[in-house]
This record gives structure tokens, sequence and C-alpha cells, in this order.
């Protein structure tokens, strides 16, 4: 077949989006736009890197610089994690449960509202230079002497309509939870909410060690539906302070657009500090982590065909989690000397350090259990498995460090924060388990479509390990050596580092488009288009009967 | 004494050797996993348990040993109670740092506090070498108390800038070049002698 044909029509016949189900769809379009966001967060984070290499500066103004820094995570956050994670989770809540998703219609318009909320917010970066960074430190985002105000109402709205969508997927998660579907008998609540909460898990240890028969054999919730449920408690709270703050912003963008400007120290700053941090945090510390650990245990379990490993532990460990995840806020404020030490040394460090705990435990369990069923064949979502967990074996321990007094006053604020701790747990550990998730799901969300070359997903695979791992590592010693995060150096001040982290930069950019090239040449444009048409099949099964039966 | 150079010197080599054995460790788990000729094999729960109390020792000692061998954490800890020998009042206003004085000069080994208000925005304050190493810093937040106290045990001169970001024209344009210096010191900082790289 020659190249443009299987361009068009995808490889072997690419795919046939007519014979996908509405489920199927409607979750291939969130991925399918979740990584197209990502390549722009991607080009965006290339272009910051290039900046900082000092012959090749390319913003004439600081200004767009810095605009540019403020979407970037919330293109890569918003934009591509929340979209392929809410689009995975979309499908496999359902197919876990073995029930239909509640509701189809409802999951079109999450992907659409985060997408078009996450370009929103891009634009009010791009246009009007709108740049208070994702931090929002009060009173920055209202400071209208450095800023336009139009421009923070285009962002704040495009943030606030990725937040209302956001919402939209967490009805639709628990609903599906909990929903009984027609023509089954009816599902009663409080067991699928002690399961779904891990209950369960700390009763059967609590069971075993008082001798008695387990409180459940089966439990009504599968371990990976238990993390997504968990995680998505976080993904709720999180939505509803970020949003608290938006309406807040959009107060006092509005008294100044009507003539009549707001006083900011009505605002205690180092209050709302708090109080958006312990929201924004929520996703790095609350439901990132939660999600993780449940795809590590549903891949373990899929690529295995067994039983995870220490399971009750494993439930029981998700709901420490979750508690843990509200706790640990603290640690951005290490260096705020007007938050009590005691918060500082509780929440910011004793509380932080169980972090390790949760996440070594979910290493391990995920570790041991792929290794009692030996020799396993080496395939893609294996790889990217291993390398997810990689990511976060090295980002995680970043984290604790950074989290402690003493080094956080020699840390705080440097590229060690958002090198080998943030960009190594985004990167690698968080994107490529869900490239692993990706990998994993493939055939069954595309009916079975082969993939076009193995060897770019080998590119794909190793660009983004040693691309995302590099990028970290000269981060971070830069960062050692004082080079400061949101810091423009155009003197050559760090410049090795910045060569080096800017090579490994644009080994990512070239692991995104060895993917996108290899998705496009297997499901074709023909099929990639078909993705974004209505379905033809009324049903509200989750994949079409013909692959059940398979 | 330690000072930064050494803490993260130190915390450079011992992060350094942990990332090389972390990624060793998943390679020999990778190659085994996938090896044809591997057995599975039951890992028992006394491992487990033994695995996380060891996770639950190093999440605990990393900071009670921090805190006993990094000198400023005890200092900032009790910073209420240690009556502070000098004392610099500074204020951050339209991106701009005002000094007390041209240029602070602190006598080796005392106590001294800086404290420093914002008029407006949140920003940083921190100290740097003429290597652009970094000695110290804090938030400044506005409304709230910014108080930071340090000891200097070696002779040097330092930058004053701004760590936190307040805008495009924060950060590295909020800097006063040597505007710190500390004298009466047996040694010298080397990376913070004037002229040093």
């Amino acid at each position: 077949m020659s190249f443009i044909k299987t361009l068009i029509q995808g490889n072997e016949g690419g795919l046939y989006a007519d014979g996908l189900t509405p489920t199927q769809k409607v979750t291939l379009r969130a991925v399918i736009v979740g990584v197209l966001y990502y390549g722009l967060s991607a080009i965006e984070g290339m272009l910051m890197r290039a900046h900082a290499i000092t012959p090749l500066s390319l913003f004439e103004q600081n200004s767009h610089y810095f605009s540019v820094m403020t979407v970037h995570p919330i293109v890569g956050i918003f934009g591509s994690t929340y979209l392929i994670v809410f689009g995975a989770f979309t499908f496999l809540v359902p197919y876990l449960m073995k029930k239909p998703l509640y509701s189809v219609k409802l999951a079109n318009w999450t992907w659409i509202l985060i997408a078009v909320g996450a370009l929103l917010s891009w634009l009010g970066g791009f246009i009007f230079h709108y740049a208070p960074l994702y931090t929002l430190y009060w009173p920055l985002p209202v400071d209208f002497k450095q800023y336009d105000a139009v421009g923070g109402l285009v962002f704040i709205v495009g943030v606030a309509v990725i937040m209302v969508g956001t919402l939209g997927f967490i009805y639709n998660i628990f609903a599906t939870v909990f929903y009984t579907e027609e023509g089954h008998e009816k599902r009663p609540i409080k067991p699928l909410l002690i399961s779904a909460l891990g209950i369960d898990g700390f009763l059967n240890i609590w069971y075993k060690m008082t001798g008695r028969e387990p409180y459940s054999k089966e439990p009504a919730v599968s371990l990976p539906v238990v993390a997504i449920f968990r995680g998505t408690i976080d993904t709720f709270l999180d939505a509803l302070v970020i949003l608290t703050c938006g309406v807040l912003i959009l107060v006092y963008i509005f008294g100044e657009l009507a003539g009549v400007p707001m006083d900011y120290t009505s605002v205690n700053a180092l209050l709302y500090k708090n109080f958006f941090w312990w929201g924004l945090d929520l996703i790095a510390d609350g439901l990132v982590l939660i999600y993780v650990a449940g795809t590590w245990y549903l891949l373990a379990m899929m690529i295995t065909g067994k039983k995870l490993f220490m399971q009750n532990i494993a439930r029981a460990a998700l709901l420490l989690e979750l508690v843990v995840s509200w706790f640990v806020w603290s640690h951005h404020l290490l260096g705020d000397q007007g938050q009590p030490n005691m918060m500082k040394l509780v929440s910011g460090e004793m509380v932080t350090a169980f972090e390790l705990v949760t996440q070594g435990i979910a290493v391990f369990i995920t570790l041991v259990t792929l290794w009692s069923a030996r020799p396993l064949k080496v395939t893609f979502p294996l790889k990217f498995l291993l390398a997810g967990i990689l990511g976060f074996m090295l980002a995680v321990p970043a984290g604790i460090l950074q989290a402690d007094m003493g080094l956080n006053r020699v840390l705080h604020n440097t590229q060690w924060i958002v090198g080998p701790h943030v960009h190594v747990a985004i990167l690698v550990g968080l994107t490529m388990t869900l490239y692993a998730a990706m990998y994993t799901l493939w055939p069954t969300l595309t009916n079975d479509v082969k993939l076009w070359s193995n060897k770019l997903a080998n590119l794909h695979f190793w660009g983004q390990l040693v691309g995302g791992i590099g990028m970290g590592a000269f981060m971070g010693m830069a960062g050692m050596d004082g080079m400061l995060r949101r810091t423009l150096y155009l003197n050559g001040e760090y410049e090795t580092y910045m060569l080096l982290a800017g090579a490994c930069g644009a080994l990512l950019i070239v692991a995104w488009l060895a993917f996108l090239f290899n998705v496009i040449m297997s499901i074709g444009i023909q099929g990639l288009i078909g993705v974004f048409l209505p379905s033809k099949m009324k049903t509200k099964e989750l994949v079409p009967k013909t692959q059940v039966a398979e | 004494m330690a000072d930064s150079v050494e803490v993260l010197g130190a915390l450079k080599l011992v992060y350094t050797i942990y990332t090389i054995a972390i990624m060793l460790l998943i390679a020999w788990f990778a190659r085994g996993v996938v090896a044809p000729e591997g057995k599975p094999s039951v890992v028992k729960p006394s491992t487990f348990y033994g695995y996380v109390g060891v996770l639950v020792f190093v999440g605990v000692a990393i900071h009670i040993l921090t805190f006993n061998k990094i000198p400023w954490v005890e200092i900032d800890f009790k910073r209420d109670s240690i009556k502070a020998d000098q004392t610099f009042n500074i204020t951050v206003k339209d991106h701009k740092f005002t000094l007390p004085e041209e240029k602070l000069t602190i006598q080796c080994k005392n106590y001294v506090m800086f404290d420093v208000d914002s008029k407006d925005l949140t920003y940083g304050f921190g100290l740097f070498r003429q290597n652009n190493s970094l000695v110290l810093q804090m938030q400044v937040v506005p409304g709230s108390p910014n108080q930071i106290m340090w000891q200097f045990h070696k002779n040097g001169t330092y930058h004053v800038v701004s760590t936190e970001y307040s805008g495009p024209h924060g950060g590295s344009e909020m800097t006063l070049k040597n505007a710190v210096e500390v004298v009466g010191c047996e040694d010298n900082d080397k990376y913070a002698m004037l002229g040093a790289k």
C-alpha cells in the first residue's frame, strides 16, 4: 500500500469509524484532543527551553515569555492530562463495572468544555499576555498595572469552563458507579459506597486480625475503580477550590472593567495562598498519585491476568492516600515565614513524607504482581508501565527532599522543583503511565487496528524516557547551582545545563511526533475524522458485540 | 559549620547515586520479568511489611537528619526566642528593594535578622554568591511577617535577588548587586569573594 493511501485510509484498512460505539468514540475524542494539547504544551516548553539558551532568545518581550509560562501548565495539565485521564476513565469505569456509561452525552460535553476552556486560557496568554502564572499568588492576578483586565477575564473564564467540564466528568463517574442500569435488579448503594471508598479493605484486614471470615470475599467494586473513585473525590474538591478562587478574581476583574477598582488588601495573601494551595495540591499530591496507582494496578492485572498482590492493603492504602492528600499542602509554604512552624513541621514535612510510603506501596504491589507472573512478553504496555514506575520512583523522593525545612531553604523556587520533581513526575511518571494505558486499550478502543510501526513506538518510548529524565536531571543540576525557575537568564549563566536540557526537550518533541505519526498512519486520516462524526451505532454497549464475541 | 554549598554538594551526590541505583534496579527488573527462563515467584507478606517499615523510617529519618546537620533549621525554629545582634528592615514595592543602607555589612557569627515588608505583591528575598549559587531565601508575602534569621561563618559579598515571580519585571530585574557583605570571619566563602566564578 502506498504511503499516501496508508496515510488516508490507515494501516491495513485503518480505523472503521462507523463500527465504533458512542462510548468508544467519546473516549477516543477526549484522548486525541488530549494528545494534541500535549503537543502544544511540549512545543511551548521547547520555546521556553530555547529562549533559555542565550543565542536563541525567541521572545522580544518578557511578558510574552511569562504568558507562555502561564498557559504551559494549563494546557499540559488540564488540556492534555485531564482529557486523556478523563477519556480513559470514562471508558474504564463502565468497562470494569460491566455496565454502560451513565451518560455519553455528558461525556461529550465534558471533553468539549475542557478543550474549549483550555483554548480560552491559552488565548488569554497568547493575545493579551496575561501572565500571573498558574500559582496565582495574590494579588498578582488582579494587578492591573501589569496585566490587561480583559486578558484576565479570558484566562479565568477559560479555567472556570475547564472546571465546569471537570464537574461533568465527576458526576458521570459517580453516577456510573451507583446507578442501576435498565433490566438489572436494584444495586444497593451501601456495599458499593463501602467498597468504592476502600473501607472493605480495612474491614477485611481487621476481620483477619481478629480471626473472622473476610468482611467481603468479592468486593462490590474492583480495585482500579476504587482508585478512580477516590481520585475523583480529590478532583471534585480541587475543582471547587479553583472555581472559588476564579470567582474571587473575576469579581476584581469586573470591578476594574466597570471603573470601580477594588482594594486587593481586603484579601489576606497568606490565607488565600493556603486555601489555593490546599486545592491545587489535590491535583499533584492527590488525584494524580491515586489515579496513577489505580492505573498501575489495572495494568498489572491486565498484563499478568492475575489478582493483585496484597489486594486489601492496596485498597486500604488508597484510602490512606486520599486522607494524606488533604493534609500535605503546607510543603508549598515552607518558605513563607508567616506560616506557623507547627504547620510546616506536621503538614509540610511529616504528613508529606507519608507520600513516600503510599506511593512506595503502589510501586511494590505492582512490581511484585508482575514478578509473580514471570516470564512476561515484552510489550509496549509493559515497557511504558515500568518507565512510568521509574518516573515516580525518581520524582517522589525528589519531592520529599524539597519538602524538608532545611533543604527547602535552598531548593525552593529553583529549577530543582520543576526539573527532577515536577517534569520527571509528569513527563516520565504520569505521561508514560498514560501511554501504557493507551497502548493497552488501543485494540479495545479501535476494534483491533494494527499499529503501523513498532520502530516508531520504540522511538516514542526511548525518546520520552531519555528526554524526560535527561531534561529533569539537567534542570535539577542547574537548580542546585542556584538557577531559579520563573526567572530569565539572558547572559549565559547556566548555558551548558540549558543546552543539554534543550537537547532532551527536543527528544521529547521527537517522541511525541513519532507517536502522533504512528497513530495517524495506523488509523488513517479518514478514521481520525470519523471519530469526531456522530456514531452510527445506537447502542449503550461499550464495544461492538462482534468484539465481545471474539 | 555547613553552608549551602556543602549541603547541596551532599544532596547532589546522594541523589545522583540514588537515581543511578533506581534506574539499574528497574533495568534489572525489566530483564528479569521477561527472561524466558524466569519462574513465577511469590513474595512473602513479611517482606512487604519490612519494606513499608523501611519507607516510614527513611521518610522520618530524612527530616531528623537535616534538623541535626543543617544549621539554619534550628535557628529558623527558634528565631522568635533568639535575640538578633543585627536587624535590617527592608521594604519592597513596585518591583524594587529598598535597603536601610546602600550596603548591609554583617559581622561574622552575629545573629542577623532580615525583616522584609512587601507593600504590594508577593516577592522573594534571596542572597546569592558571586557564582550565582543560593545562600538563603524566603517568600515575601504582603500583609504577613517575613523575617529570616541567619548566622554567617565566612566572609563574602552577596547579591540580593527576588526569588519569586512577581510579573515580567520581577525576578532577575530585581537584583541588587553586592548589597550584603560579611566581614570579620577567619575563613572566606570562596564563591562569594568579589571576582569569584
